[in-house]
């Protein structure tokens, strides 16, 4: 249901409403805005000698650009080895074995409902105490740990409900040609398991990059962490942090959008999709077949007949 | 074990995730929908600044919200609620929560008024029901049934999520995780396992619940 059909058409008098609506909104937000600004230049935080360090390449080069490559470093390895985490553990669910697939589940279940944060703060420790990396490598390793088991395991149940999305013909066919159960999984399923769960994937991304901002509270020296190197180095603590926080919006936005893009096209193309919330960090996002193409099933049992 | 559980106040670290879970999930139903309402509505300037809102909160870390309430809000603005400097840091924690949470609930209530379908609307309508009248009395008691699952699983993000609480000094579960590792690095396991388990129990009846209420709560159509 789209949000038009809640009202009719407007007519005379209730467009003079919406108008006076409009009126009240805009001057509620200009208020809104010109109190938040009053109370920044207040403090102090509007003096130009506080916004201009960030137009010097000097706090880009030395501070912005390396937290951001830190933080999509720690992003980039936790998306690959949740992706190896996940379709272990995704097929591991669909086993015909079930001391496996119990396993299996018990494990993605466990790390789904733990926060990513105290995963990450067991693994600092674990880390630090048994000396398994370099002292350096530490805080990385750890961002690292929290985010793989955490959105492997969300990968893991991509992949479960991606798989059960597929038309029940998928398994059927490759079974009758005479593939075993595994083959069938690892040769039809999963692939297009993989291109249904596409759009969540590209949107749990976004989910694994404001999650590397946990990484500060262990001392990952990532993106949010520079606030405070540049808030000492230039005594402009706030502007830090709009300007940090502009970043991570501009990042995650574009990113939902691709999410958005990359559905639609989907769509298009007649593709089943899933699509999953986005409530990280530490989200159990809802899991729906958002769509499943009647028509493409009609054209294959068409072209099934005409043969 | 049992020293664990005497030498440290487990059960307060875990009281104060509760309270901020608790305070946090009014705070973030109360913002979101009146957010949800604000997106629902037929002038164009809420549309837009509800769905601003949700796009900018959608897309910042946490992390970066709540250190920006106490940093920003608390420190620089000098927004204070108590003289006690830890109280103040729970309230800014509980307001820095709501408003991330508020975004996905006004999402949940979003895609639980998408499944109350469109004859409902129009019913209201026909009968002279003004948009108010229409959204309190038919589109969101359905829209609401329709969003347990959603809210239910945001409920669960946000128990996790008051972890975050940590990096304003707020004495929840994973500071005190922290702290107890630090002195009893020989426990490390059994120190996880204890907060893991205890989270495992705070978040799986949330669960369970959602799945019975949204069964049971379900409009027949």
């Amino acid at each position: 249901m789209s949000a038009s059909v809640l009202f009719d058409a407007p007519g005379p008098k209730a467009r003079a409403r919406y108008r006076l609506f409009t009126v009240i909104g805009i001057v509620v937000i200009a208020g809104f805005v010109a109190f938040a600004l009053f109370k920044l230049g207040e403090k102090g935080n509007l003096a130009p000698e506080k916004w201009t360090p960030f137009l010097t390449s000097e706090i880009w080069v030395n501070y912005l650009i390396p937290g951001l490559i830190n933080t999509l470093k720690a992003a980039a390895i936790s998306v690959v080895l949740a992706a190896i985490f996940g379709v272990i553990f995704g097929m591991g669910r669909l086993s015909h074995n079930r001391a496996i697939r119990w396993v299996s589940s018990i494990i993605v279940e466990f790390f789904r409902s733990v926060p990513v944060l105290v995963m990450m703060i067991a693994a600092f420790w674990f880390y630090a105490f048994n000396q398994t990396f370099d002292f350096d490598l530490v805080p990385l390793a750890a961002v690292v740990t929290g985010l793989t088991l955490y959105n492997g395991s969300v990968v893991a149940e991509l992949i479960r409900s991606g798989v059960g999305s597929l038309p029940k013909g998928q398994s059927e066919a490759g079974l009758s040609i005479g593939l075993t159960r595994g083959q069938t999984l690892r040769i039809i399923q999963i692939p297009q398991a993989i291109t249904a769960m596409l759009p969540a994937l590209v949107s749990q991304l976004v989910v694994v990059i404001k999650d590397t901002a946990l990484g500060s509270i262990i001392t990952y020296d990532e993106l949010l962490n520079q606030y405070k190197s540049i808030g000492s180095y230039k005594g402009n603590i706030v502007p830090s942090i709009i300007v940090i926080a502009i970043i991570f919006i501009v990042i995650n936005y574009t990113l939902s959008r691709l999410a958005g893009y990359v559905e639609r096209r989907l769509r298009e193309r007649g593709r089943v999709t899933i699509e999953r919330g986005v409530a990280g960090p530490g989200a159990v996002g809802e899991i729906d077949i958002t769509l499943i193409d009647e028509q493409r099933l009609e054209a294959d049992e068409r072209a099934l007949r005409d043969r | 074990m049992g020293e664990l559980f005497a030498e440290y106040n487990i059960f307060a670290a875990f009281g104060m995730t509760i309270l901020l879970t608790i305070t946090a999930a009014i705070g973030s139903l109360i913002i979101g929908t009146i957010v949800a309402i604000l997106r629902l509505a037929p002038v164009a300037v809420f549309q837009r600044t509800g769905a601003f809102y949700v796009n900018t909160v959608r897309n910042t870390p946490l992390t970066l919200i709540i250190i920006a309430a106490n940093i920003v809000m608390a420190v620089n603005l000098g927004f204070n609620f108590s003289e006690d400097l830890a109280r103040n840091n729970i309230i800014w924690a509980i307001i820095a929560l709501s408003i991330y949470h508020a975004a996905f609930v006004c999402e949940a209530i979003r895609s639980g008024v998408n499944t109350v379908p469109v004859g409902q609307a129009e019913a209201a309508r026909s009968i002279g029901l003004t948009f108010g009248q229409s959204l309190r009395e038919v589109v969101l008691p359905q829209g609401f049934r329709g969003a347990i699952t959603p809210l239910g699983n945001t409920l669960i993000a946000l128990t996790k999520n008051t972890t975050v609480a940590t990096a304003i000094g707020v004495s929840e579960i994973a500071g005190l995780m922290s702290e107890m590792i630090e002195f009893r690095s020989d426990l490390l396991l059994p120190i996880f396992l204890v907060v893991a388990i205890g989270f495992i129990i705070l978040t799986l009846p949330v669960g369970i619940l959602t799945t019975y209420l949204s069964n049971r709560l379900v409009v027949k159509r």
